[in-house]
């Protein structure tokens, strides 16, 4: 079978044939074809299955307003399910299969719903599927939703490369057909930057699919030569296949490029589709109208058409839809088809003008159209024999994108339909069709009129050039929405199986608002939107309820104007690239040695660094701890947030953002400082030094030193304006480490130039020093209990220095450890972090209340003395270990006394972190417990009901290794 | 009417004639016992349970669109009770109870279906939160479970596993939870509440309040002066313009949160997901759509429309989690309007004015607590005291520094 | 969203980060106020259907805090200030 249905004419390359497979059968068409219009030219107008009757459907349309004719594209990784075959472009070697059909599109098994139609009315599973009670997730919704859905998802990850892009223009131009160009002409002339896209990949429009003429010459040819010249303009940029999809605020707007979707697979180095961000000025919606059809019965079968895309597939792709050709009408439009298809040879058998009092009432053909009965306006009916026709009941104004805003689109009786409202999105003018304006002529000069408009606006000047000569033809429509006749069902949605019975029960049940109309039907919510039908199932609502079609009102549409992959949404931001990943400076030292590395917030830490003959993370995590607390051990703290804070008021400034007092540490020492949130609970914690008189250093937690740093900047600009501090992020300018255990001094005597020994650089000591003459802060701080150090050099000399410290304090059999050892040690010791700075904590729950001073105004010092807050009986910071020192811990179990029950009111609180302490030789974990500055001593469980653990433990102090710090100041 | 399967079928055998309206279009009385302001998913239940539940009558529900047209019709219908705090964990508990019997309750079919929700961990410390949480889970009573990495690959083996920027270390489960048709909620205690004589009143806009000595009297609306004994206001991102009537500030910002659905398709996720390294959560409707969503926009909106950036940071957290929807099409997003309240947990309270009512702060989790909220609210109607699963939802929470704030983020609403 | 920062011109709100009411400028002395002052500071809002003042910080960008007049029903922007200017308009100094 080869190209049966081709006919002369169209914007095809008949030189190129291109093969391509539908359901397994092979075809071929031409570049140019959609694979809808290449179907159609192979005699197939069978092309998929509705979604709840499972009727066999063919194209209603032409283009992206497709309801019925839904394939899945394509295959593995790349397939793509509901792809509307009416704007799928044909590329050699394309496959598709029809989809929501078994076992095959000609015969659908599941086609037996059509048979119980009466069964499935709306809304009919609210009311039934009850009893009994267990059966619905048991039996109805697994058949429901096994039957229910499209397309089908290969669940291959999508090979294909997608990008963003971001564009600036004094005007975007929606849509090039005549309006459109006019538009993109006028300013483009006036010098202005213009963008003008269109989501077909052949620009023109309305103009391809038509035969009049424009400026003289074919409307097709016109179209090629305004776009020739725009693409000689520098200042314009033509943007083929890229659907604008929503207007955003303040003339943002999103829009998608199908770059390689015309090909079979994306060539080298290009992404599949491209997301657009168009920053506009002015912007101008062109996106002309649709048409919709006349709903009567079994007005859905495969050869039923809109009349203008019955014309378009003769006229641009020189496709007969069938050999016997019928027109229902009720306006000019429709006649306009009739007369190309003969024009074009098609045999047109009858043309039904509503006007004239005549109708369809019902049509025959299963698998495609065979007949249609007509009843005229004496009322009598008579069958004939057809395999297409076309149906017009006028046209819908494309008002979509100026409705994204919520601007409800007011109601236009010359035409019939629903046209822009006021309150549309700032700088978005309408012209053309999708103004209301569906002449040619109106088109060209409303396009003019909007473009010399928006540049007015913008304070340029583009001129009027004559327009060129158009038809400019009244529609003439008399709106017919439904055909009264008969029992049979008249469909509105197609795809979704909505008829007119539906919208009469939906009213018959008061589900009259438009909301619910929509709602209780599914009216509109199928992939295209109700594009062609939403207008016919609010007319049919107003007419049952005796209500204008503006009293009954109108449903906005939403964005996206089509569709949109995930994938393009997504961008580059998939996989690795989820979100950037920041590398510590001992990050390839650590990669050397085969190290473990976790994701904390966007870096990547070194977790452990085994060494060979450890099977288990616990053995090298034990090893770091117990050889740090032995002699020394290293670890990259670089991730801590560090600011640097600097001005006459600086100490004053520290004072207020943190609880405790800094204005009084002494230049060269450091202190431990709670950063409250206004709420009084803490925020962060951290060590500050004092590095001169106004001088000092913050250091914030990993976690928090982006908004940290946002909140001292909010402090220091809005609630202390006139304070002299100045605030700088050094996270990225400093490597950090931590340099600790009883030969850390040692270690780090052999590396740095000044005396760093205990006079000279005591516990909590700070500064500025040199590391082989390079310059480098030094601050005696402790995380792990053990004599410590952090030591911080610029940046690109991190990996240097840990090196240099490995190698010249070999000696001391030095260690590198992980976030795990850190873990372990901090934990040893008390020291809160993420489990327990939980945003949800006070000071006094952490045992550290008395640093909140009272004697100054901080951030969160008043709201922290609420009554909730500084409850005898509150939670409180303990340590935890188990009776039997085999038995296990798990973070996250819940405190009860011996013997209670494991219910809500016996909840005694949780815990925080737990570790492996190799010194104590048992589990130990940190955990806030109801009053638990008072239960130290006792004994409690430990239950993790979810693990089916529980525990007996002791309730220790925080501080449970070296708990007087001597190991501190060694 | 009661609807049964036997009466579908008598029905499509006799041309659906004999459906009866699901409520009517009463005019307003002069006065009532009761009035709800608020005709969504809140408003509505809380009418039906007083009628049901506690036998109070002359109730009116005022509507200033269409009924269920608020977030109850806009939402990504998850139904759970996977809370921590003490404060919550009792009232979603008792909601998702509610939900269990609720078909059956109210005689329609909302398909509440517990076809379960996990939240994936990717890090340790989730890890160790969320088994804080399942634990304070099943000493409530509800039901949770902690999934390792490769109980989650059996459910979805086409997640990314193996390519991710933070992977998948496991999930926290709750079996019980699920989605309900969120549209059918509101039509079922709609019908409910219309069947038990409760007046419905559609179009109808408060655009004041009486109040006298302290004691409230009726409301204004753009259908003239309505009087009640006691005015219970139940209207979720209109909350603040409502209760501004009363002269009342709330602890409460709205904001836009919107939410999307894909183009149908054939089962691919049979549960709830949430992805815990990105903003992503997800189901599949009946109908095939992927329901999906992520954070707020972020800024103080009504305008129920948002903006490219989170529509994109949400599609990234999809495909960073699921690869294999690249193709796949987002189809339509909306808007809603979210009342964030200060520490992400709602009020169910009195206020200062004797006989107002409020209910509301219910951030974008107020689906899920439909039942319960109109239970509670109920409660606290009919009998001037706050039900026992409720007693933490108060106003001066926040002056006492009692907050329930699940996520430890502070007054910053927009970070709940 | 598109903010005319006051010093950088026209930027993408995407650079922004939102905190919310401009009335956060207005927090009171913890030496003098109490509970009450802090919490009505803290917790409640006008939150206004229409023109809204409220706080933006350039995070990706000069790091300033900026007051932006926004209205919450049409995103409509009307005036952008820097924070500390709004500030020591209502008298705050150190």
């Amino acid at each position: 079978m080869s190209q049966s249905h081709r006919i002369a004419g169209g914007q095809i390359e008949r030189s190129k044939t291109l093969r391509f497979h539908f359901d397994g059968l092979p075809y071929q068409g031409h570049p140019g074809d959609t694979l809808a219009s290449a179907l159609l030219a192979n005699g197939v107008q069978l092309m998929g299955r509705s979604f709840k009757y499972h009727r066999p459907r063919g194209p209603l349309s032409a283009g992206s307003e497709e309801p019925n004719a839904l394939v899945e594209l394509r295959t593995g990784g790349r397939q793509e399910p509901n792809t509307r075959a009416t704007v799928a472009e044909l590329y050699d070697g394309l496959e598709a299969k029809s989809q929501n059909r078994w076992p095959s599109l000609r015969f659908d098994a599941m086609g037996i719903n059509d048979r119980l139609s009466t069964f499935f009315a709306a809304g009919f599973y609210y009311k039934t599927f009850m009893w009994p009670k267990s059966f619905w997730e048991k039996l109805y919704e697994p058949i429901i939703r096994r039957a229910a859905g499209l397309g089908s998802v290969s669940r291959e990850e999508d090979p294909d490369e997608y990008e963003k892009g971001f564009l600036h223009c004094d005007l975007l131009v929606i849509g090039a057909g005549p309006a459109g160009l006019m538009a993109a002409l006028t300013a483009g002339r006036a010098g202005a930057r213009v963008v003008l896209a269109d989501e077909d990949f052949r620009m023109g429009g309305r103009l391809n699919a038509e035969t009049f003429a424009v400026g003289g010459k074919l409307g097709a040819d016109w179209a090629a030569g305004v776009l020739a010249e725009l693409s000689t303009l520098p200042n314009v940029r033509l943007m083929v296949r890229t659907t604008v999809i929503g207007a955003f605020d303040h003339g943002i707007y999103g829009a998608v490029e199908r770059v390689s979707d015309h090909l079979a697979v994306p060539m080298a180095g290009k992404p599949r589709q491209v997301l657009w961000r168009i920053y506009s000025k002015r912007a101008i919606l062109a996106a002309g109208a649709t048409e919709r059809p006349i709903a009567f019965e079994n007005n859905d079968r495969p050869g039923i058409m809109l009349a203008g895309s019955l014309r378009a597939y003769a006229n641009r792709w020189g496709v007969k839809a069938g050999e016997r050709v019928a027109v229902f009408t009720n306006n000019d439009d429709g006649l306009r088809t009739a007369a190309d298809l003969k024009a074009k040879g098609l045999e047109v058998v009858a043309v039904i003008d509503s006007r004239d009092g005549d109708e369809v009432i019902d049509t025959k053909g299963k698998l495609g159209l065979k007949s249609v009965t007509i009843r005229d306006s004496a009322g009598r009916t008579r069958t004939i024999g057809v395999d297409a026709l076309g149906v017009s009941g006028g046209w819908n104004p494309n008002v979509n994108v100026h409705s994204h805003h919520r601007s409800r689109p007011v109601w236009n009786e010359e035409i019939a339909g629903f046209v822009p409202g006021a309150d549309g999105p700032t700088g978005l003018l309408v012209a053309g069709a999708a103004a209301g304006g569906l002449s040619t002529h109106a088109a060209l000069a409303q396009g003019q009129a909007q473009a010399i408009a928006a540049l007015t606006d913008l304070g340029k000047t583009a001129k009027a050039d004559s327009l060129p000569e158009a038809e400019d033809a009244p529609v003439r429509v008399t709106p017919l929405w439904h055909v009264h006749h008969g029992k049979g069902r008249a469909w509105i949605d197609q795809q979704n199986d909505v008829t007119v019975k539906d919208v009469k029960l939906a009213h018959q049940e008061n589900f009259s608002s438009v909301e619910h109309l929509k709602r209780y039907t599914t009216l509109g919510m199928a992939t295209d939107q109700g594009k062609t039908g939403n207008v016919i199932g609010l007319a049919v609502m107003a007419e049952l309820t005796g209500r204008s079609i503006p009293e009954t009102g109108t449903t906005i549409y939403r964005p996206p104007y089509t569709p949109v992959a995930m994938g393009t949404l997504a961008g580059r931001s998939r996989g690795t690239e989820f979100k950037p990943t920041r590398l510590t400076p001992s990050h390839h030292w650590a990669v050397e040695q085969g190290a473990f590395f976790v994701e904390v917030g966007m870096w990547l830490r070194t977790q452990w660094v085994p060494k060979s003959g450890e099977t288990e993370w616990r053995q090298s995590v034990d090893r770091e701890v117990l050889a740090t607390r032995k002699s020394v051990g290293i670890c990259d703290v670089t991730t801590l947030g560090k600011i640097d804070i600097q001005g006459t008021d600086a100490g004053a400034f520290l004072d207020k953002v943190y609880a405790n007092t800094f204005s009084t540490v002494p230049v060269g020492k450091c202190r431990y400082g709670l950063v409250l949130r206004e709420d009084g609970m803490v925020f962060d914690d951290g060590t500050t030094a004092r590095m001169g008189e106004n001088e000092y250093v913050m250091t914030t937690t990993t976690a928090n030193a982006v908004t940290v740093f946002r909140h001292l900047e909010f402090c220091r600009q809005c609630l202390w304006p006139d304070m002299d501090v100045q605030l700088i992020s050094t996270t990225e300018a400093w490597a950090q480490f931590s340099v600790a255990g009883p030969n850390a001094r040692k270690l780090l005597e052999k590396v740095v130039d000044q005396d760093i020994s205990d006079a000279a650089f005591p516990y909590m000591g700070a500064g500025n020093i040199t590391v082989g003459g390079l310059r480098a802060r030094l601050f005696r701080i402790s995380f792990s209990g053990e004599l410590a150090y952090e030591i911080a050099v610029p940046t690109r000399y991190g990996d240097a220095l840990l090196r240099e410290m490995l190698a010249k304090g070999a000696e001391f059999d030095p260690v590198v450890y992980g976030t795990e050892a850190l873990g372990v040690m901090r934990i040893e010791k008390g020291h809160v972090a993420g489990g327990e700075l939980n945003g949800q904590s006070t000071a006094l729950n952490m045992g550290l209340g008395k640093m909140v001073s009272k004697k100054k105004d901080s951030i969160g010092m008043v709201l922290s003395q609420r009554e909730g807050m500084v409850e005898e009986n509150g939670y409180r910071l303990v340590g935890v270990k188990p009776v039997n020192p085999a038995a296990k811990l798990v973070a996250g179990s819940h405190f009860l006394e011996i013997g209670a029950a494991p219910v809500a009111a016996n909840d005694g609180g949780w815990l925080t972190s737990k570790v492996y302490s190799p010194h104590l030789g048992c589990d130990i974990a940190l955990g806030y417990l109801k009053g638990g500055d008072k239960k130290i001593g006792t004994r409690m469980r430990a239950v993790n009901l979810v693990g089916g653990l529980d525990t007996e433990v002791e309730i220790i102090s925080p501080h449970m290794f070296d708990p007087e710090g001597e190991r501190l100041r060694g | 009417m009661r609807y049964s399967g036997f009466r579908v079928i008598k029905e499509a055998l006799t041309g659906h004639k004999g459906w009866k309206p699901v409520w009517h279009d009463p005019t307003p009385q002069a006065d009532y016992d009761y009035i709800i302001v608020g005709g969504g998913g809140h408003g509505l239940a809380t009418a039906y349970y007083l009628a049901k539940e506690f036998g109070q009558a002359r109730i009116a529900v005022l509507e200033k669109g269409y009924l269920g047209g608020g977030n109850v019709g806009r939402n990504t219908t998850i139904i759970r009770s996977n809370y921590l705090l003490d404060g919550n964990e009792p009232f979603y508990e008792f909601s998702l109870k509610l939900w269990e019997g609720l078909e059956q309750d109210f005689n329609y079919n909302a398909m509440v279906s517990q076809r379960g929700i996990i939240n994936l961990i990717h890090t340790d410390a989730q890890r160790d939160a969320f088994t804080r949480r399942a634990n304070a889970m099943i000493m409530h009573g509800a039901d949770a479970e902690i999934l390792s990495r490769e109980d989650v690959r059996k459910l979805y083996p086409w997640l990314n596993f193996d390519n991710s920027r933070f992977p998948i270390k496991g999930a926290i489960a709750q079996r019980r939870g699920g989605t309900v048709r969120h549209d059918a909620v509101a039509w079922g205690y709609a019908r409910g509440a219309d069947m038990r004589g409760v007046d419905l009143i559609q179009n109808c806009e408060v655009t004041g309040m009486r109040i006298e000595n302290g004691r409230i009297l009726g409301v204004e609306t753009n259908r003239g002066f309505i009087g009640a004994k006691k005015v219970g206001v139940a209207v979720a991102g209109s909350s603040s313009k409502v209760m501004a009537h009363a002269g009342m500030r709330l602890p409460i910002e709205s904001h836009v949160l919107q939410a999307f659905v894909s183009e149908g398709l054939k089962p691919l996720i049979d549960g709830v997901m949430t992805f815990g390294a990105g903003h992503f959560y997800v189901s599949q409707s009946d109908k095939g759509g992927l329901v999906f969503g992520g954070d707020i926009d972020g800024y103080n909106s009504y305008a129920q429309r948002g903006n490219l950036p989170v529509i994109e940071d949400v599609a990234e957290g999809g495909m960073a989690l699921m690869p294999a929807i690249g193709r796949v099409r987002l189809l339509r997003a909306w808007g809603g309007i979210m009342d964030m309240s200060m520490d992400g947990s709602p009020i169910i309270d009195k206020t200062h004015v004797e006989g107002l009512y409020f209910n509301g702060g219910w951030c974008y989790g107020g689906f899920k607590a439909t039942p319960a909220s109109g239970w509670c609210f109920a409660h606290l109607l009919a009998k001037d005291e706050p039900h026992k699963t409720a007693t933490a939802y108060r106003f001066d929470r926040f002056l006492k520094g009692r907050m329930i704030d699940e996520k430890g983020q502070g007054a910053t609403p927009n970070l709940h | 969203m598109i903010i005319h920062h006051p010093i950088l011109g026209p930027r993408d709100a995407q650079e922004f980060v939102y905190l919310g009411d401009e009335s956060l400028i207005d927090r009171p002395d913890g030496m003098t106020a109490g509970i009450e002052a802090f919490h009505d500071y803290a917790y409640n809002r006008d939150n206004p259907a229409g023109a809204h003042r409220e706080l933006w910080y350039h995070e990706q960008g000069d790091r300033s805090w900026l007051v932006v007049t926004r209205n919450t029903v049409t995103h409509e922007i009307t005036k952008v200030e820097l924070a500390r200017d709004v500030a020591r308009a209502k008298g705050r100094t150190k």
